[in-house]
């Protein structure tokens, strides 16, 4: 029994991931009608964002925590001023073709700069050890992920669902045309948006970069498994997308355990189940998936 | 005069098309002579695939990120045909596009069930389902070493110089292109732009619309099958490359690139993507200290140029170029659309 509450632990904490992931995917797809490929990308970035602040400036997790989403928030708001804007008006595939390039080009960017493998990354100061948390042992550094991205995810909420600037951006996004009649400049609110769910990405990768190997490609099959979470949670859905994220993590391993040659492809599994059932995803609206 | 003439000339469009016809053909068959002979066996390879690939995003409006599936089962299908029977490659290539119409069947069914981003999402992850399993089933594929060693079998003939494969497999490769033309020139392929204009519309007419969008994913999904199978052939190897979404999104560059929709557009798109990438990856590309040697970095940047500046592509450049010459309208319901965007309903006008 205890074995598989650590079994679900563990796929609660890679859930952890594919939330946050899936969570600014969804925001920015909500908002600009945009599907963000370069994603993971931004996420290797932000791993090795704080893996460059620790040997360049020694600066250590704690600072990386909040510098590196910044820094990248920043960058991703420029990314839209400069790039993504032109397209929004056309169909939502050059977007995707766009930011497929770009991920192209990060990744091997950071591939002529370090190389193919992984770099390390020490444990943060305080979180080293492990935690009894009851039933068993375990790392301290991987609850602290698990809260945090929980605690970042009902933050996103709170924000969306409970502020007058997520009225706006749910306003937004579901009548642009309405919301603009209303007087409200719909305009202003694009470039945060695509930059919030940029620095979310890069929140994820400096909570990975402890845990798992920092690398030009540690994004490039994350993101594939974040879209295939986001269809079945349901894109622009923001609560179907963390709900679907914990839910892949958690199914992936304990299919590990009970079916190990099912364990990569579980979540294609779910995925072609939920087309069939709900093509617009579990949590979505049906006029999303159009 | 000269212009008049040309006015002249342009105004049959049947010769026109012929001598377009005939000077494809001979750059076919001249290929091997001016450029190194397996690279112009890739170029061939790729440009069967981005055609393939043009059946589906130019003619039917479905982006499928997902074909290296089907090139990359192809490529395994038809080195495990051609070693373990000895058959013929052409044998092996045809094995190899039967198969990965299977596959497609049931991806098919799944990705029309979505449409537009979300069919390109869907298709990207199945193909990366494929992946993994490619990956996994190590007793068929070798895994990450991949199948090495798969023979040129031709009844005996030697075709171990590349000059002579050329020869051998550009046949293969023309018959893919002329199903993909006549697919195009059919009724069917009509249907097929009806149902990228408007599938609402076509849907009321009558049409099938998502047996139609079944139909020519597993065409396009056998054309790209005799395309992995011939490159795999070519190589004498297939890896998990293949099957990687890098490759699917290769194919797709070379599509934009020539030009969406314009069918031909896509072996120039091919053409020139092959070409650069064995530039870079012979002698590199040195700007200043800069010394690019990873073909990702050239591949995007091409993809963010054309995306964001070329969106017609070559051929539907030079198709407008012309067109405007001529004082001939833009066709707007035809093969040669010059731009997705300017036929798909822009989905809700954001700011």
């Amino acid at each position: 029994m205890s074995e598989l509450l650590q079994h679900a632990f563990n796929g609660l904490v890679n859930g952890s991931f594919y939330a946050l992931l899936a969570l600014g995917l969804s925001v920015i797809f909500g908002m600009l009608g945009v599907v963000n490929f370069a994603h993971g990308a931004f996420y290797m970035l932000g791993a090795f964002g704080a893996f460059i602040l620790l040997s360049e400036a020694n600066l250590g997790f704690w600072p990386a925590l909040v510098i590196v989403p910044l820094v990248l928030g920043g960058l991703g708001m420029g990314l839209e001023r400069v790039l993504v804007r032109r397209l929004v008006a056309l169909d939502p595939l050059y977007n995707f073709l766009l930011t497929f390039g770009l991920t192209l080009i990060l990744q091997d960017l950071l591939r002529m700069k370090y190389g193919s493998q992984a770099q390390p990354y020490p444990q943060p100061a305080g979180l080293g050890g492990s935690l009894n948390l009851g039933l068993f042992d375990y790392p301290a550094y991987q609850v602290f992920v698990l809260g945090f991205s929980v605690l970042v995810s009902l933050g996103a909420w709170l924000l969306l669902a409970r502020t007058r600037i997520g009225m706006i951006v749910r306003a937004a996004t579901e009548r642009p045309e309405l919301t603009r009649a209303l007087g409200i400049n719909v305009g202003r609110w694009i470039s945060p948006v695509f930059g919030v769910g940029i620095a979310l990405a890069g929140l994820s990768g400096v909570l990975a970069a402890p845990m798992r190997a920092v690398s030009p490609l540690m994004g490039a099959d994350l993101i594939i498994l974040v879209f295939a979470v986001v269809v079945i949670g349901g894109l622009g859905s923001i609560f179907g997308s963390v709900a679907a994220g914990f839910l892949i993590g958690m199914l992936q391993a304990l299919g590990n355990v009970y079916v190990p040659g099912l364990a990569t492809t579980s979540v294609f599994i779910v995925m072609a189940i939920v087309l069939l059932w709900r093509p617009a995803g579990l949590f979505g609206r049906e006029e999303t998936a159009v | 005069m000269t212009a008049l003439a040309f006015r002249k000339l342009a105004a049959m469009p049947r010769l026109w098309r012929l001598v377009g016809l005939l000077a494809g053909l001979l750059i076919a068959l001249a290929l091997p002579w001016f450029i190194y002979p397996p690279v112009a066996m890739d170029i061939i390879a790729w440009a069967l695939f981005a055609v393939a690939l043009d059946l589906l995003l130019g003619f039917t409006g479905l982006l499928s990120f997902g074909h290296a599936a089907f090139w990359g089962s192809a490529a395994y299908t038809a080195g495990v045909i051609a070693i373990k029977t000895g058959a013929p490659f052409p044998v092996a290539i045809l094995g190899a596009a039967v198969v990965a119409m299977v596959l497609a069947v049931p991806i098919a069914l799944l990705a029309v069930r979505s449409t537009g981003i979300y069919f390109a999402m869907v298709t990207l992850a199945f193909a990366q389902m494929v992946y993994y399993v490619a990956n996994q089933w190590r007793s068929l594929t070798g895994g990450e070493n991949g199948l090495q060693g798969i023979p040129k079998n031709l009844f005996g003939l030697d075709l171990s110089d590349p000059f002579y494969f050329y020869y051998a497999g550009l046949p293969i490769a023309l018959i893919g292109l002329l199903i993909a033309w006549r697919v195009v020139h059919s009724p069917f392929g009509r249907v097929l732009v009806a149902i990228r204009e408007n599938p609402a519309r076509s849907r009321s007419l009558g049409y099938p619309v998502d047996r139609y969008k079944v139909m020519i994913f597993v065409i396009s999904a056998g054309l790209s099958g005799l395309a992995g199978g011939l490159y795999a052939v070519s190589h004498g190897f297939a890896s998990l490359q293949e099957v990687y979404w890098t490759t699917s999104g290769k194919v797709v560059i070379m599509t934009v690139l020539g030009g969406i929709g314009t069918l031909w557009g896509s072996t120039i798109g091919a053409a020139l993507i092959v070409e650069v990438e064995d530039y870079v990856a012979t002698s590199g590309i040195h700007i200043g200290p800069l010394n690019i040697t990873g073909p990702g970095l050239i591949a995007g940047l091409i993809f963010v140029v054309v995306v964001l500046l070329f969106r017609r592509g070559v051929w539907g450049t030079v198709a407008h170029l012309l067109r405007r010459r001529r004082d001939v309208p833009e066709p707007h319901l035809s093969g040669t659309a010059p731009d997705v965007a300017e036929h798909e309903p822009a989905v809700a006008q954001k700011p």
